[in-house]
This record gives C-alpha cells, structure tokens and sequence, in this order.
C-alpha cells in the first residue's frame, strides 16, 4: 500500500471537513484496503468513521427503518427487525462473501464496492474504469462474468454486491451528508451506468458521506425470495442473482419488484416489469413473462450468451419460490 | 480526534491479545496480519492470499472472526484480539484443537489456525443449527489440502461443548 | 511375551498434530531473525519482448529501501544450461531468474526490492517502472505449432488403424482441459538467513531440501557446505515445489549482494507466474466387439509447454495400460508458447490422461449398452500391455464390486435423464484410476541413545502428507519400540539423502530406508546385548522390544546404557528398489462412484456423493492414508467442476490470478465421500508392501463426475470443467 494518512474523527462534521479528492473514508476496509493493496486506489487520507454514531438500527416514522451506515453487514442480516419484515434483505446478505467479510463490512461500505472485473483488477492491463481513456479488453476478451444489460462501449463492468440488489429491489434511500447539507437519494439513481465515464460508479461526491439507509414500511415479508447463481456453492460472486418480492391477493399479484444482480453496472431494475406483473396471477407464465420483458434489451458479449438464458430461469425460480414462501 | 503521526515509528495503540495487555507502534498501513506475522512474531496466523479470499488470517476481533489481512492494525485501538496461540489454555489443547487432530482434520496445517478460529467465531456467533449450517458458516476458510470433511466432522463434534454453540 | 502391538496399519493421530493445531508450526516465511530484510518481486507486464530500461529511482529514494536488483546488476550467476538444472527438470533451457533482457513470459520476475520491511519492499515495487520493447506473442493452444514430445512413449502394439476400421463399436471423441495452478495455500517464500562467514541456512518452501541445495550450489558456485536448506513444515505443494522456484534464487542473490538476512515471500498473484498444469487437448478413439471386448484404443494427447523447455508428463500411457487391447497407438505433442514451463501437479498427466480415456470409456458403454463397471471388468488387464509384466498386484476387480456395492450401484437405470429430485436431475457415473507405484532410492540414519530415544532421520520433507507420522510408525516397529519414543527428522538438506518428495513414492522409498536402517540399528542393539549379555544369546529376538531405556527380553530387563556406547548406536542405509520388482509392473488403481445433482435451468451441477474404492497395497495408517484419498476426491471434483486459469490471449496474460476468481471448492460444496481401501496384498513392490496414496485419490475423480453429469442431464460435455455456462450452452 502507498503509505497515507491516517484520522479517526468523532462527529460526522470532523469527518466532512477531512474530505478531499485524495482522501477516503474506511469502515469495514473489505474493499478498499483490497484495493489499496493491489494499488488500483491510492488515497493520500483515510478518514476512519468507525467512531461515528451511525451503528444503530431504529423504526422510521413511516413504519421503516433506517439502517446506520456503520451497522455490520452480519449484525444487518440477523437484525430481528430485518430477518421478520425484510427476508429478502438478510438473505442477500448471507449470500455475499463470507462470515468473516460479513463481520467486517458495513452497510454503507457494501454499497461502494467496486466491481470484480479481472482488467479492473489487474493495474497492469488497460481499464477505462481505472484509467480513463485506456481502454476496456473485457469488451473483447474474458468476459464471461460481464454485463448483458446497460454496459457502454467502454465499460462492460457489473457491480458486485448481492446486498444492493435486495436494497434496490426494497425501494430504499440512501441517506448523505456533505459539507453542502444532506440529501437523500433513491436506491434505483444511485449507483450508475457505465456511459462514457465508467470510473464513476454512483452520485456520491467525494466530500459526502452515505449515513443511513432508509427502507420503507414492509410489504414483501411473506413473499420474497433471493436467489443467487455463481461458481460454487458459496464464497463466490453471483454470475446471475436475483431478488423477487411479491406482495399476493390469493394467487394475485397485487405488487411486485424485481431486481437482478450480476448483469450491468448497478443492481437492475425496470419499474414497468413489475407493473407489468400487477394484477396478474402469480404463475410460471406471468413470472416468464417478466423474465422476458426484462431481457428483451440484453445483449451478449462473446462468452456471456448464457447469462441471458440464466437470468431469465433465475427469474422465474425466484418469483416461484418468492410465491411459495410463507405459504404453509 | 488522532491524527497521523509524523513519527517515523508510528502510532500508538493498545490492545489486548490473547489476554495481555499490550502498548504498540503501528504505521497506519500496516494490517493486523502483518503487525501479527512481522513484528510480533506471532506466525500462527496465515497469510494465503492477503485479499480476503482464503480465510487463513482468520483471527477473533472483539470475539467476531474477521479477516486479519483486511483489517488495519491502527483501527483496533482498544480491540479485544484472539489469535490461534491464545486458543489453547497453556498446554492443554482446546476441545476444538484437540478434534481437529482425532478427525484428522488438515493435512499441510496452513489453513487450520484460521479454521480454527473461524469455528470458534461460528460459535459465538451461535446461528449453525445442522451440519448443512456449518457447511456454509464455514465456507469463507479454504483447504486446498481437501481435508473439508474431515473440519466438518472435528467442529461438528466439538460445537456442542463450546461456550455459545448452537442454540436449541 | 513381550510384544508390542505394531502400529503400522493403526490410525494413529498426526505427530505434528499439536505444532499445527496451536499455530507453532513454523512455515519458510516464518523464521525470524535479527535485521532481516524483504524482498518484493517486480513482475513482467508483457508476454514477449525485452527489457529496455528499469527505473529504480523512485523506489530507491525511500528512507529503508536497501536495493533493487535486476538483470544488469545481480551477482553473477551460472553461464550453462545444466548448471540450471534440478531433480525434476523438463528438457531445454531452464529458466534462469534476473539473468537477462528477456521477457519470456508475463509474470516473469524482472526485478527484486529488498527493504527493511515489507510493507515498504511492496510499496517501493510498485514504484519501480520498466520500459519494455514488445515482441508479438502466442499464448493459445489451438492457435500454436505441435511438435513431438520427446518422451519415451511405449511403442505402438498391434495394428491400431485396422483394428478400429474393422471393429463393430467406435468411438472417437475430443476432450480439452484447462490451465490449472496449484495454488497450495501457503504462498511460496524463502527466508536466507546469512550466517558470519558467507553460510546460508535457507528456509524454503519445497518438496526437496536437497534439490534445492544441489541447485543454489551450482547456479551461484557455492559450496555445498555453505548450503543448509530447510522445509520442516510445507503448507502444501502438489508439486510445485519439485523444482526450486524463483523466490529461492533471488532470494539468495539479495543475501549474497547485501550480505543480509533476505526473505521473498511470493504474492497470491505470483502464485501464477510459474509451473502450472498445462492445458490439453486429447483425441480417443476407442473401438470394441459386440460383447465389449476392446479392439483399439488410440490416445492422441496435445499439452502446452514454454519456448525454452518441452515439459512432458504421462499423459496418454495409461491407455496402453489399464485394459486389456492388442491394437493401441499414443500420441503425445507439444505446443511452445510465451508461457513459463508447466509443472507436475497433483497425479501428473494421470489426471488429465484419465480424463480421456475414462470418459471415453463411458462413451463406449453407452454405445456398447454395457453397464460401465461391467465394461471396465470385461477388459480388465493381468498385465501392463506397455511393459508386457505381469502387475505385482492389481485388486481394481475388488475396487470395483466393492466400490460398486457400497455406493448401491445396482441400482442405477442405465437411462440419462431417469432420477429427478425436485428442480434436479440425478446421475450416476464411475471412472477407474491407475498410478505407478514408484520407488526411488533412498538412505535413512537411525540412531538410539542410551536412554531409549530413537531419532530416524532422511532428508524427506512432509507437504500434508504425513510423512513425519508415518516414519514414526515404520520406525516404531521395525525397531520394536513404542512411537512415542521415536523421532523423525526430516526437511533439513544436510540429513541423509532422500528423493523429491512427490509421485506417492515417499512411503515406498523413504519407509523402506528408514524400516531398513532400523532393522539394521536393531540388529546391531541385539549383538551388543548378547556380547554384554550371553544369557540373551538363546532368546529369540522377536521376544525383544525396547522400552524406556531398557532392553525387555522376557521378563528381564536391560538398561540400554549398560549395553550401549555412551555416544549411542546407529546405523545408516541406503535403501535401493528390490531387483524383484523388475520383472513386474507396479501400480495403484482406483473405481470411483459419484452422485451429482444437475440443476438444468440453472446450470449448477451439485455433488452428491461419491465413494471412492482404493487399490494401493497395505496402508500404514488408514487414518491419513484415507486423508490423502479425501484431498484427491475433492481435487478430482474440483478439477472437473471449478478450477480453470483463465488467459487473455491479447495480452498473453492470466486474468483471474486470485482465490476470488480462481476457484477452488469450499466447505459448502462438499458431501459425504466415503472412502474404502480393498484388501492388497503386495510381497514385491517392496518389504512394506505398501504403494502409496498422494495421486491415486484423484485420477478417475473427473471422469466420474463428467460421466455422472452425462448420466444425468443426457448431454455429453467434453470441455472441462463443467462450469455452469457449459451446462447451459
């Protein structure tokens, strides 16, 4: 690592007023340490905001709840709050990485992982994402774990987490605070598409802070499900997952969301899909149906055909467990 | 409010390890592994990969298990830390110990500190209900050796007997 | 009677159990020493070119930076080819580390940091910058020139080409594997401790103390006696550490320019710039009667190798050997590219030649509409068609009925696609394995003092293997003592001189010394007593053991200080293959069965199950011997469902050179193995009777689970490993 310094502010204020364009905060450090080490991130300043009073989990007002950024990514899964009214959430965050990582990690941390593009990874090959300009040899080489929806000429990079798929799917806020004030942005504008400037991967400035983030009041407890497919049973990136969440009338769907994991630059969702889906029955035919619409844009890379028919199984093994559950 | 240290020598922490108090100087880029490895010659503690992606740094933090190669050792000021030599109760091995050599559960031995304490975090974690559990809890430690089955039976057998094993 | 239960055959618990458990196993990168030094390797970025300039500037302007070392200011090294040569040398040029402008391969080390610690030794590499000159380069298989292996294949027998025109049942089939790295969990490193006067006591990662002495001896001209290596714990190898690997010369070029203490200890990263299992493409065509008698088998293999060396393994061999067939013809190729030399790993060449031959095997059953156990037994061989010997044993009949039976085999419907569970299809399928069964020459002290402490020593190493338990066992017997009072020594160059430790011969050749020098050693105890003694003259010797320093013979006792010189007795031998041996073939065999769970819209293939049946002579410790059959299984399924190196053939560089991306199975993906040794009686591999059990485990695992998944889902997939895409594809 390229040595830095090193700051453990108190307030979150303290906090702001150490940011800079050179400076990162670290919590969990399950990324960007990784990052550091491979010197793909090279921050002059780390701000440590373990000290900050953002551990806490607590009900909203509005029958939700608000997740303090710092919470552990564990101590999140198997909150009594979160395991009872938002399944979907716990188990993506089981899903991802390992206990040891999910010990570590933080809310707001997971939300800022990079993505695991073997040419991102490697600083010795061109990367438009690392390196502006330089190039993108995914587009034409080893992208078997890439993206099918939403890439850009120069960036065919996915995001990673399984956790912000659930979040995406739960329709949560992600809330901020920079040196301008705070704000609160909606999980489906947070992260980004590649475009022409794949090195930024969400909104958030360098000089803002995520705090906490906002889940609405439940309404997918009974009927939700994530699934995810990857390389082994366990440890390992999804090469497809999926959150499906059903709110049922009887067989009806009344409400439904949908979002994918392993397939573009952010955690994917198409808001019409899930309207598409209202009012229907909650059938393999309606479920496929979604599944099709969803991927009526997809478009292969040379070794990534099969995500496309992968997603759309997974989709409908999903919502079809995701009906199933709480069904005795 | 600390601030980074203009001196050469580093920083100063305090932890406990193993049980005793202990007064450090760290650079704040150095890891817990290598502060453990490196200047205090505590070797137990593996490095496979350096990246969180083995599982052989694995160390209790404030009794959770975390991955030592991605923690830095600056932040665990104050820390509760527990590593492979401090399982033990002086000579006599720990009951989990103690299984991994009936079961015959490594083979080279690389990776077995860090399963070991990674089952003894499963405890205190206290979520593992049936073998399948422990299957997946235990999936962030690799064993290229192949000795799975075998850790699978020694924590398997031992879980039951640990402080905060498996609720009913 | 004064008998001691033998403990050979009892499972005794590892001796090194307690040092590994509580984390006081020490490991090469684990020596500390005052004012020790760090090496950080500076690797290549290009496949092929040379290097133009190396800018060390801004590495060396750090405060603790010591040097950095590269091609135009390293102490002088070797000039000659065979200078560079070691114990498991592949044919050519070996690669020589820092020695000049050349960039064979990406990854190639091309400078070492040494600094005052490591943190400072990584950072300062990254600032080192190369300027490179790029040369056009071939990393692709398919896309490079094949030439013949110059490896001594067994001569064609029989008339291949007629016998397959002629027969009734063909088949003729392509399977392709990938790269594969061993990645042992421990990285490799090397800690040089200079000692005043110039004396190296080097801690290195290997699976031979001495191969890498004789190797630092020759390429540096240092004497031997200068020279300690030491490997007392390995975290694993599989064979990458048959040949010293790079870290260890630089390693000694930076204690040797500095005169420092040095340790280089290899990134994960790293892990993946040298020896590595090479990619194969292999052609079978098998053909049979009508009853399933084969009539032709042809095995035509291609593997990669590097420009500088022709690496070759048994690739295709086995096909001539493990059935019976009067027609069979091998062919073994070899492609160069910009790669480094691949590396004997885990059953070398077996894994990958099994693969074909046991898969195509299945092929046949199917076009045969045999039972694929029934196939196998049909053709089973007496004798190694290869050699025209007889084997000194073979019970694969057994591996098979017993295998057969403890996996409920009967039962299987022939039809793919006939068992489903819930969104999975279930299959069934086998594959028979085969390993030589070597043994090398082999010395082994033995040396008890005059208080009853037996200490055998052979310069051996113990990767996981059990190596330090074992000899305890051997050496408890054959001198008729308890093992706890036994005390193998072993990882230490200076010890008598063992082979590499790999091919499952370290129990067939370093326990023939060490029962031998202990045989020797008992013998000599006995003529003492009976000169001190003469009442022992009449007793028989069987009835003699020796306990807590004493000589029980019947119910008298005899110190051994009484009987011994006070500097003790020893005796040292040096243990050769038995001449007995020549006239046979000598070989391990296997029949694995597995259960797999295909989930078809998802692509994921689950293990079920497997048993695994072994043919491998009498186990010294069933315990450990079942451990290293474990480890195989979970690499033959690894192999065939998980591991692949991937490599960006523009760039001519691996791309998933991490434990993220390169995929080993977890705990989670593992099920019940159930492993079980079949009765061996074996009176000519050597006095033990024992064959060894490092490969055997993993050789027809592949094939198993390849012939499972086709079972099935009905869908044949030649291109391993079966990872989901090629399940949906």
């Amino acid at each position: 690592m390229t040595p830095f310094q090193y700051s453990k502010p108190t307030s979150i204020d303290a906090a702001l007023a150490l940011t800079g364009p050179q400076a990162r905060f670290i919590a969990g450090g399950t990324n960007l340490l990784d990052l550091m080490k491979e010197n793909l991130d090279q921050p002059e300043h780390l701000i440590d905001i373990t000290g900050l009073p953002l551990d806490q989990v607590s009900q909203t007002e509005a029958g939700g709840l608000l997740i303090g950024a710092l919470v552990s990514n564990a101590d999140l899964a198997w909150h009594p709050l979160v395991e009872q009214s938002y399944p979907l959430l716990s188990q993506a965050i089981l899903a991802g990485a390992s206990p040891q990582l999910r010990n570590m990690a933080s809310t707001g941390g997971n939300l800022l992982q990079r993505t695991r593009c073997y040419y991102f990874y490697d600083a010795s090959t061109p990367c438009n994402k690392r390196e502006p300009g330089s190039g993108c040899p995914a587009r034409d080489g080893l992208n078997r774990i890439h993206a099918i929806l939403g890439a850009s000429g120069s960036c065919v990079a996915v995001h990673p987490s399984d956790m912000c798929v659930a979040l995406a799917a739960l329709e949560a806020r992600v809330h901020v605070q920079g040196k301008a004030g705070v704000r609160q942005i909606d999980f489906a504008d947070f992260h980004r598409l590649p475009g022409d400037s794949p090195q930024r991967d969400n909104q958030l400035a360098y000089d803002e802070l995520i705090t906490a983030i906002e889940l609405p009041a439940p309404q997918f407890s009974q009927h939700s499900h994530y699934l995810k497919v990857r390389d082994r049973e366990s440890y390992a990136f999804a090469l497809i997952s999926v959150a499906a969440a059903l709110e049922l009338d009887g067989d009806n769907i009344v409400s439904a969301r949908l979002a994918l994991g392993g397939v573009a630059h952010k955690p994917w969702r198409n808001p019409a899909v899930e309207q598409m889906l209202q009012g229907r029955a909650a059938s393999s035919e309606s479920f496929a149906a979604a599944a099709d619409m969803l991927l009526a844009d997809a478009k292969p890379l040379a070794h990534n055909a099969f995500k496309i028919k992968l997603a759309h199984a997974a989709i409908v093994r999903a919502f079809t467990e995701a009906a199933a559950t709480g069904v005795a | 409010m600390s601030d980074t240290p203009t001196d050469p020598s580093g920083q100063a922490i305090s932890l406990t390890l193993n049980g005793t108090p202990r007064q450090l100087q760290v650079q704040p880029w150095t890891t817990l592994l290598d502060l453990l490895r490196e200047q205090l010659d505590l070797t137990g503690t593996k490095k496979g990969c350096d990246h969180g992606q083995c599982g052989a740094c694995t160390v209790l933090r404030n009794g959770r298990r975390v991955n030592a190669c991605l923690t830095l050792a600056i932040m665990c000021d104050g820390d509760q830390l527990t590593t492979i030599e401090g399982v033990a109760d002086g000579d006599s091995l720990h009951p989990l110990q103690q299984a991994f050599i009936e079961h015959d559960a490594f083979q080279c031995g690389y990776c077995t500190p860090g399963q070991i304490c990674s089952a003894l975090g499963m405890a205190n974690e206290g979520r593992v209900r049936s073998r399948d559990d422990i299957k997946e809890a235990m999936s962030g430690n690799l064993c290229r050796c192949g000795a799975y089955s075998n850790i699978l039976d020694a924590v398997e057998a031992t879980l039951p007997l640990i402080h905060g094993g498996p609720r009913p | 009677m004064n008998t001691l239960k033998p403990v050979s055959g009892q499972p005794m618990d590892r001796v090194d159990g307690p040092a590994k458990v509580t984390g006081q196993a020490r490991y090469a990168a684990e020596y500390p020493t005052t004012d020790l030094l760090h090496g950080s390797v500076v690797s290549s970025t290009i496949a092929r070119g040379r290097v133009r300039h190396i800018d060390c500037e801004a590495a060396l302007r750090l405060p603790g930076v010591v040097a950095v070392l590269h091609h135009q200011n390293r102490p002088k090294l070797a000039g000659e080819d065979e200078q560079y040569e070691d114990a498991d040398s592949a044919d050519g040029s070996p690669f020589r580390p820092l020695y000049n402008d050349r960039v064979l391969y990406s990854g190639q080390p091309l400078a070492l940091v040494v600094a005052d610690n490591l943190e400072l030794a990584r950072h300062a590499g990254t600032l080192v910058r190369i300027e490179y000159e790029t040369d056009a380069h071939q990393t692709d298989l398919l896309a490079g020139q094949a030439h013949p292996a110059p490896a001594e294949l067994p001569k064609p027998r029989g008339d291949f080409q007629q016998a397959y025109d002629a027969a009734k049942i063909r088949v003729d089939a392509t399977y392709s594997t990938p790269i594969e790295h061993h990645n042992p969990m421990e990285p490799h490193a090397s800690t040089v401790i200079y000692h005043p006067g110039g004396n190296l006591e080097v801690h290195d990662k290997t699976q031979g103390t001495q191969n890498c002495r004789d190797y630092l001896h020759s390429v540096f001209g240092l004497p031997k006696e200068k020279l300690r290596v030491f490997a007392a714990y390995v975290g694993g190898a599989f064979g990458s550490g048959l040949r010293p690997q790079y870290q260890l010369p630089l390693a000694v070029m930076a204690a040797l320019q500095l005169q420092r203490s040095v340790r280089v200890t290899l990134t994960r990263q790293q892990m993946f710039t040298f020896g590595y299992r090479p990619r194969t493409v292999q052609q079978l065509r098998l053909a049979a009667d009508a009853q399933g008698k084969l009539q032709a088998i042809h095995h035509a293999a291609t593997g990669q190798t590097s420009r500088f060396e022709d690496f070759t393994e048994h690739v295709v061999e086995w096909s001539g050997m493990l059935y019976q067939c009067d027609n069979v013809a091998l062919d073994y190729r070899l492609v160069p590219l910009d790669v480094y030399t691949p590396l004997d790993m885990r059953a070398p060449g077996a894994a990958l030649g099994l693969i074909g031959l046991e898969c195509a095997m299945d092929e046949l059953a199917v076009e045969l509409g045999m039972d694929p156990v029934e196939l196998r037994r049909h053709n089973f061989a007496e004798s190694n068609g290869n050699e025209g010997k007889p084997y000194s044993s073979k019970a694969l009949l057994d591996c098979y009925s017993q295998g057969a039976e403890r996996f409920g085999w009967a039962a299987r419907n022939p039809q793919p696609r006939s068992m489903r569970e819930g969104h999975e299809l279930i299959g069934w399928g086998m594959a028979g394995g085969v390993w030589e069964a070597m043994q090398m020459k082999a010395s082994a002290r033995a040396r008890l003092d005059a208080h009853g402490q037996l200490v055998v020593s052979s310069a051996t190493t113990d990767i996981g293997t059990g190596t330090y338990t074992v000899m305890t066992q051997i050496a408890a017997d054959a001198m008729g003592m308890a093992p706890g009072e036994v005390t193998f020594l072993l990882g230490d160059s200076a010890l008598p001189t063992a082979p590499l430790q790999g091919g499952s011969f370290t129990v067939s050749s370093v326990g023939s010394a060490v029962r031998q020098a202990c045989e020797v050693l008992r013998g000599k105890l006995l003529m003492a007593a009976r000169s001190c003694y003469p009442e022992l003259a009449g007793h028989p010797a069987e009835d003699m053991v020796i306990s807590e320093g004493e000589l029980h013979a019947g119910r008298r006792r005899y110190p051994l200080g009484e009987i011994l010189p006070r500097s003790g007795l020893e005796a040292k031998v040096v243990c050769e293959p038995d001449a007995r041996r020549d006239g046979y073939a000598t070989a391990t065999h296997s029949a694995v069965f597995v259960e797999v769970r295909v989930d078809e819209e998802l692509g994921t293939v689950r293990l079920g199950r497997v048993v695994s049946a072994i043919a491998a002579g009498r186990v010294i410790n069933p315990k450990m011997a079942r451990s290293q059959i474990l480890g195989g299984v979970v690499w033959g399924v690894s192999m065939a469902l998980h591991e692949e190196t991937l490599i960006d053939h523009e760039l001519g560089r691996y791309m998933n050179h991490n434990l993220a991306e390169y995929h080993i199975p977890v705990q989670a993906d593992f099920a019940d193995i159930d492993v079980l040794f079949v009765d061996e009686p074996d009176e000519i591999v050597n006095a033990l009777g024992s064959k060894g059990v490092g490969e055997i485990g993993i050789v027809g695992v592949p094939a198993a689970v390849a012939n499972a998944v086709y079972h099935a889902t009905g869908k044949r997939m030649r291109e391993f490993p079966l990872t989901i895409d090629r399940v949906l594809g």
